[in-house]
């Protein structure tokens, strides 16, 4: 009844093109967007540190790969050592200038995760799917190797690992050991929000469009004029740049200190997972897609116990985790099998009912 | 020009000094190439029959193993448990047909790539709740492994061969010539290459691909169940091994995805380059080069030859 396009005209180009053409949608973005700003507030500090910092970091990571992945088309299984160039690049930065402001390096440590994402991105020029898929394991295995040899990245630190100094915005600790969940995690949300902007603006753009061009058909996309080289490495370069900021984000404003091992070989599958459960090619996906793989393992570990507990059946912490691995696997392929194209879908195919809700059509 | 030397003049100058090392060295290789083989061996059946990249593939190894240990554990003789073990592999193959391939047929790859991510987290939830998480000891010996070194003295030194690894290379030769023999002599075999070929020219004179799902899944599990026990007589059953089943990728790549002679010198390939890289120039830049020199000898090949040494020649160009 509230959600109607009747009476809504699109008088100029600027608003039909415009990326929430519906009234309805646009202030339930803004809804969102102050529902999550009020959670810092009203939020307790495990859902804030163990749910919310997490769950926007991967949010993050996921529309790097969607970007590649989904709207280029091209496999990737680097995206953790990615997420490690930028974290790794955030410490060098703000170590050597401890002056200039942290977040101004979250920022700019991705542009050394997009460059390297771009090197390693130069094989799919040639190859393509799977093959493409493990050659970007040669990225992931080569990258985590130079974090464990290269004693240079972690300041010659003798424990190897990368710890968050105190870092401050506007006199209040944000980085480091005194800063409350709450603050990192406002300035978690405020970086996704702005990069997810970005993001939105750059795939319904001129840009994101030559990335559409290319994963539909590249070879038309060719000889339309979309230079396949330029936009490939583009795509391999905004990508990594995601990634790394989320890397930056990961160490430095959830764990607060990392060792290499947080950039293995999983965290490209989990990853990918949420891309591909949340939905290729949408934003709103990758967001769906994190919070389905982070949040329901959570929840289940919670859920578990006092569901079986009524019947007398008391589970030891480590059948829980077997149980949680069983019901993750079962419900990827469940949700695979109901509807291949993600959660993004099944969101499109709710509003499109809620839009003729009462009636049938 | 130190490091030049270095890199292309003191490796060789070894190798020409010490004869015995690099045989030792070869030999490591060669024996882990045959098992970096077996496990690709699976991928490639599978990859063949149903399109499908099958990514469990490495669970299914650790997987079958385990069931053969543990049903051995409960008093169970071992041959029966080997047996019982291959029928656990065929229910498997079953369940996995008609739950997730039927379903999902005509998909994108990449989903069906990613259900069978889902069968890994499953089996990995499965085995550890039944069997627990930790390693166990392969049981050679109810098995009639051969325990034991062999020392050949030649090349000036000597060089130990583990019986444990002869073994497996001849066991690993005799699985592949049977599937050599069942793909092109058996009715089965040629209505598998057939629905390699063409999935709806199949359909067409009658071949049930269901059926040969199932078929190629099985054939998949015993090669894992195969793989599972030469794995795990050498560094015990855990679930670390399925790690190992990435290693295979590399492999595939050089040897092309749909090639069975291709899956088997890619994998000699692998294993005998990255020993060699190893010992030779890994101590150059700390050692630890294992983890990832098949990947940059794959990456490196791609550029050349995209479709591997024995792949379809028709492949998607950009």
């Amino acid at each position: 009844m509230l959600y109607r396009e009747a009476g809504q005209f699109k008088t100029n180009y600027v608003s039909d093109s415009a990326i929430f053409p519906l009234r309805e949608d646009r202030i339930g973005l803004g809804l969102i967007i102050l529902a999550a700003y009020v959670l810092a507030f009203v939020g307790n500090d495990f859902l804030l540190q163990a749910v919310m910092i997490p769950f926007l970091v991967f949010s993050l990571a996921s529309i790097g790969l969607n970007i590649l992945t989904g709207y280029t088309g091209l496999l990737s299984l680097g995206t953790g050592a990615f997420m490690g160039v930028g974290a790794y690049a955030c410490y060098k930065l703000m170590t050597a200038f401890p002056d200039v402001n942290v977040i101004v390096w979250i920022l700019v440590s991705g542009f050394f995760s997009a460059a390297v994402g771009a090197l390693f991105g130069l094989p799919s020029l040639r190859i393509k799917g799977f093959y493409l898929a493990v050659a970007t394991l040669a990225a992931q295995f080569f990258l985590q190797w130079c974090f464990i040899r290269i004693p240079w990245l972690v300041n010659y630190n003798v424990s190897g690992a990368l710890d968050a100094p105190l870092r401050t915005l506007f006199g209040t600790p944000i980085m480091g050991p005194n800063a409350t969940p709450q603050v990192r995690y406002l300035v978690v949300l405020t970086i996704v929000i702005a990069l997810t902007w970005l993001a939105s603006n750059l795939v319904h753009g001129r840009i994101g469009r030559m990335w559409i061009a290319i994963r539909d058909m590249d070879l038309a996309a060719e000889l339309m004029g979309i230079r396949p080289l330029q936009t490939k490495l583009l795509a391999f370069a905004v990508s990594s740049y995601y990634c790394g900021v989320a890397g930056a984000l990961l160490v430095f404003l959830w764990y607060g200190g990392a060792e290499y091992d947080v950039f293995n070989i999983n965290q490209s599958f989990f990853i990918l997972f949420m891309v591909i459960i949340g939905g290729l090619g949408s934003l709103i996906g990758s967001f769906f897609g994190a919070a389905l793989i982070f949040i329901m393992p959570i929840v289940l570990g919670i859920v578990l116990p006092a569901m079986l507990s009524p019947f007398g059946i008391s589970v030891g912490a480590d059948t829980i985790e077997h149980l949680r691995f069983m019901i993750t696997g079962a419900l990827i392929i469940f949700f695979l099998i109901v509807e291949p194209h993600g959660l993004a879908r099944l969101w499109q195919i709710g509003k499109q009912k809620l839009l003729v809700w009462p009636f049938p059509y | 020009m130190d490091i030049l030397y270095k890199v292309f003049i003191e490796p060789f100058v070894f190798m020409g000094e010490a004869p015995d090392l690099l045989i030792q060295t070869l030999w490591e290789g060669l024996v882990s190439g045959v098992l970096y083989a077996l496990i690709a061996l699976g991928f490639v059946l599978i990859f063949k029959a149903s399109g499908v990249f099958n990514f469990a593939q490495g669970i299914m190894v650790v997987f079958a193993a385990l069931i053969l240990v543990g049903l051995y554990e409960k008093g169970v003789p071992a041959f029966l448990a080997l047996i019982l073990a291959a029928g656990a592999m065929l229910v498997l193959a079953m369940v996995v047909e008609r739950v997730v391939l039927r379903p999902l047929v005509n998909q994108p790859d990449i989903i069906l790539f990613m259900a069978t991510f889902g069968l890994t987290y499953l089996l990995i939830g499965f085995g550890e709740l039944i069997f627990g998480g930790s390693p166990r000891e392969m049981i050679t010996d109810a098995l009639f492994l051969p325990q034991g070194t062999t020392e050949l003295e030649a090349f000036g030194g000597s060089v130990r061969l583990q019986h444990l690894d002869i073994a497996a290379a001849v066991i690993a030769s005799i699985m592949i010539a049977l599937l050599a023999v069942f793909f092109s002599k058996t009715r089965i075999g040629r209505a598998l290459r057939a629905v390699a070929d063409s999935h709806k020219a199949a359909l067409s004179v009658g071949i049930s691909l269901n059926q040969i799902w199932v078929i190629v899944w099985f054939a998949a599990g015993l090669v894992a169940l195969v793989a599972g026990i030469m794995w795990g007589a050498r560094s015990g059953v855990s679930f670390s091994l399925q790690i190992i089943a990435l290693k295979a990728l590399p492999v595939l790549i050089l040897g092309g995805f749909t090639s069975i002679p291709g899956a088997i010198i890619g994998g000699l390939i692998i294993g005998v380059g990255e020993k060699l890289g190893e010992f030779y120039w890994g101590p150059l830049v700390g050692g630890g080069v294992e983890t990832w020199l098949a990947y940059v000898i794959a990456l490196l090949f791609l550029l050349y030859r995209p479709q591997g040494l024995f792949g379809e020649k028709i492949i998607e160009r950009i």
